[in-house]
C-alpha cells in the first residue's frame, strides 16, 4: 500500500527541496557567525570562507565589550522576559482555573473578555500606555515592560490553559475536596502540577515575542539602564555600520544566546505548535 | 456547592483581569478616546472627527498614510502570495511518513523565526549591501551578475526586498502548523483515496489541500494581524523614515513617528491615536471578516 505514495525519485526531490530551503534558511546566520572572527581585510576579500589563519582575529569582539554594555543589556532581557513569563503563567492559570472549574454568573462573558486581547495587538494602545507610564513615573524601568508583556501574554495563556484545566478529573478534584482541602490549596497542590506541559508551552510561545521586541523598550524603556539586549544591539549597531568588525561581532553575540535558548527548548516549542494546531 | 462561600473565584480571576484591563483594555480604549481630541494654545478639548478629517482630507496626512497602508497592503499580498504557498510546500514534503532527518530540516528551517528582526534587519542589509558584495559575487557564480541591485535602497524594489526578508524570518510558522494539520488526517482517509486511484500531488491537491484549509485560515488573519502592525523590521533595517523616500513606510512606522516624534518633528499624540484607531479599524475588519465568512464556510470540512 505504501509503495504508491512513495517513490525514491521523490524522495530525492524532497531532500533536494530541504536542503535548497535549508541552506536559505541558515545562510545569513552563518555569513554573520564567520565573519565576526575575521579580520576586516578578511571580511571583504573572503566573505564565504571560515576564518582560519591569518584571517582569524577577536577585534571586532574587543570593541563591542569595550563599548557596549552587553552584559546589561543581557541581564535586563533575562529579568523582563523571566519576570513576564512568571506572571503570565502565575495570573493566566489562575484566571484559567476559575473559568474553568467554577460555574458563576458572567463566566462566558468573562471568558471573552479575556479572549478579546488574542486578536487584538496590544501596540494598537501604545499612545495611552505611554501616558500612563509617565504619569506613573513608570518610564525607563523594567516595570513597565513586565506589566505589558503580561497584558499581552494574558488572553492567549487563559486560553490554552482553560482548555487543558478542563481535561483534570472532576473526581480528583472532589476527593481532595472531601478532605478537606481549601479550592487554593487544590489548584496549586492538585491542578498546576498536571497542567504542567501546557504551562512549559505557553511560557516557550511567549518568551520568543518577548525577548525579541522592539517596540515597547524603544518606547517605554530607551534609557541606557533599562535598554535590552534586543535595543541595546539596535542602539549599538546603529553607531557603528561603518566599523564592520563590531557590528558583525555585535550581531553574534545577539544572535548566541536565541540559538542557545531554541536549542535547549525547540523541541517543547515544536510540540507546542503542533499540538496547538490540532486542536 | 452554593454554601460554599465564593470569594475564591474573585480572588483566582482577579489579578489577570486587573493586569489586562489596566494595560491592555483601558489604554486601548483611551487611544481610541483620544483619536478624538486635540491639544492647542487653549488645552486639551473635544474636537469629533476633526483628526480624522486631516488624516484623510489633508494632503500632508492623507498621502503618507495611503502610501503606508498601500505598502502595508503590498506586504500582506507577498506574504500570502509567497510566505504561505511556501511554507504548504514545505509541510507538505516535511509530513511525508518515511522522509529522514526531517526533525533536523523542521529545527533549522524554523531557525529564522526565533530570530529577532534587529537581527534579521541587518544581516540582511550587510549581505544586500554592495559595498561587502556578497549578494552580488554569489549572483556571479550562477552567471547572474546582471541582476544584482541595491535591492534596499531602491524605491521600487526596498520594500518587496523587506517583504520577502520577513518572509523568509516567519515562513517556519506555516510550515509547522501545516505540518500538524497534515499530521492529524487521519490514515483511513487517504487509503480510501487510494483505493480510488489519488496518490501523490493529486491525493495532496484532492484530500489533504481541503482538509488543511482551516489551518491556511489561522494561518491568514495572523499574518494579517501581524503584517498590519508590523514596525521591528522596517525600523532595524531603514530606520524610523522607511526609506528610500519612505517607500517602505509601513503603518506601524508611521504611527510611531507621528506619536512618538522623530528628529525635528514633534511628537503629535491625538493624531497618533487617530492613525492607531485606523489601525484597530482594519484589524478589526480583518478580524471579522475571518470570523464570520470564512471560517463558517471551512467548518464543512472538519471532521
Amino acid at each position: 500500500m505504501n509503495r504508491a505514495r512513495h517513490n525514491p525519485l521523490n524522495s530525492a526531490a524532497s531532500h533536494a527541496v530541504l536542503i535548497l530551503y535549508t541552506i536559505i534558511a541558515l545562510f545569513p546566520v552563518f555569513v554573520i557567525l564567520v565573519n565576526s572572527f575575521k579580520t576586516r581585510r578578511a571580511i571583504f576579500s573572503e566573505p564565504l570562507t571560515l576564518p582560519t589563519g591569518d584571517a582569524f582575529s577577536l577585534i571586532g569582539y574587543q570593541t563591542v565589550m569595550k563599548q557596549g554594555d552587553f552584559f546589561l543589556y543581557f541581564q535586563n532581557s533575562v529579568i523582563v522576559t523571566v519576570a513576564s513569563l512568571f506572571f503570565i503563567l502565575l495570573f493566566g492559570a489562575m484566571a484559567a482555573f476559575a473559568l474553568s472549574e467554577y460555574r458563576f454568573r458572567g463566566n462566558m462573558l468573562m471568558g471573552l473578555y479575556l479572549a478579546l486581547g488574542i486578536m487584538i495587538p496590544i501596540r494598537i494602545g501604545t499612545v495611552a500606555i505611554l501616558q500612563m507610564m509617565v504619569a506613573s513615573g513608570l518610564v525607563n524601568t523594567l516595570t513597565a515592560l513586565i506589566l505589558v508583556y503580561t497584558a499581552q501574554g494574558l488572553p492567549l495563556a487563559v486560553f490554552i490553559l482553560s482548555e487543558f484545566m478542563r481535561q483534570v478529573s472532576d473526581d480528583l478534584k472532589n476527593a481532595g475536596r472531601i478532605d478537606g482541602m481549601s479550592e487554593y490549596s487544590i489548584f496549586f497542590k492538585l491542578v498546576l502540577p498536571l497542567v504542567r506541559p501546557s504551562m512549559a508551552t505557553v511560557a516557550v510561545f511567549n518568551m520568543i515575542p518577548i525577548w525579541n521586541d522592539l517596540w515597547f523598550p524603544l518606547i517605554l524603556a530607551s534609557g541606557e539602564k533599562t535598554k535590552t539586549l534586543t535595543l541595546g544591539s539596535q542602539v549599538f549597531i546603529g553607531q557603528f555600520v561603518t566599523d564592520w568588525n563590531a557590528v558583525l561581532s555585535a550581531l553574534s553575540l545577539a544572535i548566541l544566546p536565541v540559538l542557545v535558548l531554541y536549542t535547549i527548548f525547540s523541541r517543547q516549542l515544536i510540540r507546542g505548535i503542533t499540538s496547538g494546531a490540532v486542536k | 456547592m452554593a454554601s460554599r462561600p465564593r470569594t475564591h473565584i474573585v480572588v483566582f480571576l482577579a489579578p489577570a483581569v486587573i493586569v489586562y484591563t489596566a494595560v491592555m483594555i483601558w489604554p486601548l480604549f483611551n487611544t481610541l478616546l483620544l483619536a478624538l481630541y486635540t491639544t492647542d494654545e487653549a488645552g486639551r478639548h473635544f474636537a469629533g472627527l476633526k483628526n480624522f478629517r486631516t488624516l484623510l482630507g489633508d494632503p500632508n496626512w492623507s498621502r503618507p498614510f495611503w502610501n503606508a497602508l498601500g505598502n502595508n497592503i503590498w506586504f500582506f499580498v507577498v506574504h500570502m502570495l509567497v510566505q504561505n504557498p511556501l511554507g504548504v510546500l514545505l509541510a507538505a514534503i516535511l509530513s511525508h511518513p518515511r522522509l529522514r532527518f526531517a526533525a533536523l530540516y523542521r529545527s533549522a528551517i524554523f531557525i529564522p523565526t526565533v530570530l529577532s528582526f534587529v537581527i534579521v534587519g541587518f544581516a540582511w542589509k550587510l549581505i544586500l549591501s554592495p559595498i561587502w558584495g556578497i549578494a552580488p559575487s554569489m549572483l556571479d557564480m550562477v552567471g547572474l551578475k546582471s541582476l544584482f541591485a541595491p535591492w534596499l535602497g531602491k524605491e521600487e524594489y526596498a520594500l518587496t526586498t523587506l517583504a520577502l526578508i520577513s518572509v523568509w524570518q516567519f515562513v517556519g510558522i506555516p510550515m509547522m502548523l501545516i505540518y500538524a494539520a497534515l499530521l492529524s488526517i487521519p490514515e483511513e482517509i487517504l487509503e480510501a483515496g487510494e483505493i480510488d486511484g489519488l496518490t501523490g500531488w493529486q491525493a495532496f491537491w484532492k484530500i489533504k489541500l481541503p482538509l488543511i484549509l482551516p489551518s491556511i485560515g489561522i494561518i491568514s488573519i495572523l499574518t494579517f494581524v501581524g503584517n498590519f502592525n508590523a514596525f521591528d523590521l522596517i525600523y532595524s533595517a531603514q530606520g524610523a523614515l522607511a526609506g528610500p523616500n519612505f517607500s517602505t513606510d509601513l503603518l506601524g512606522t508611521f504611527l510611531y513617528r507621528t506619536f512618538f516624534g522623530f528628529q525635528l518633528q514633534l511628537g503629535d499624540p491625538h493624531m497618533g491615536s487617530a492613525i492607531a484607531t485606523a489601525m484597530f479599524v482594519i484589524i478589526l475588519i480583518g478580524v471579522c471578516l475571518y470570523l464570520f465568512a470564512i471560517q463558517t464556510r471551512m467548518r464543512r470540512y472538519q471532521f
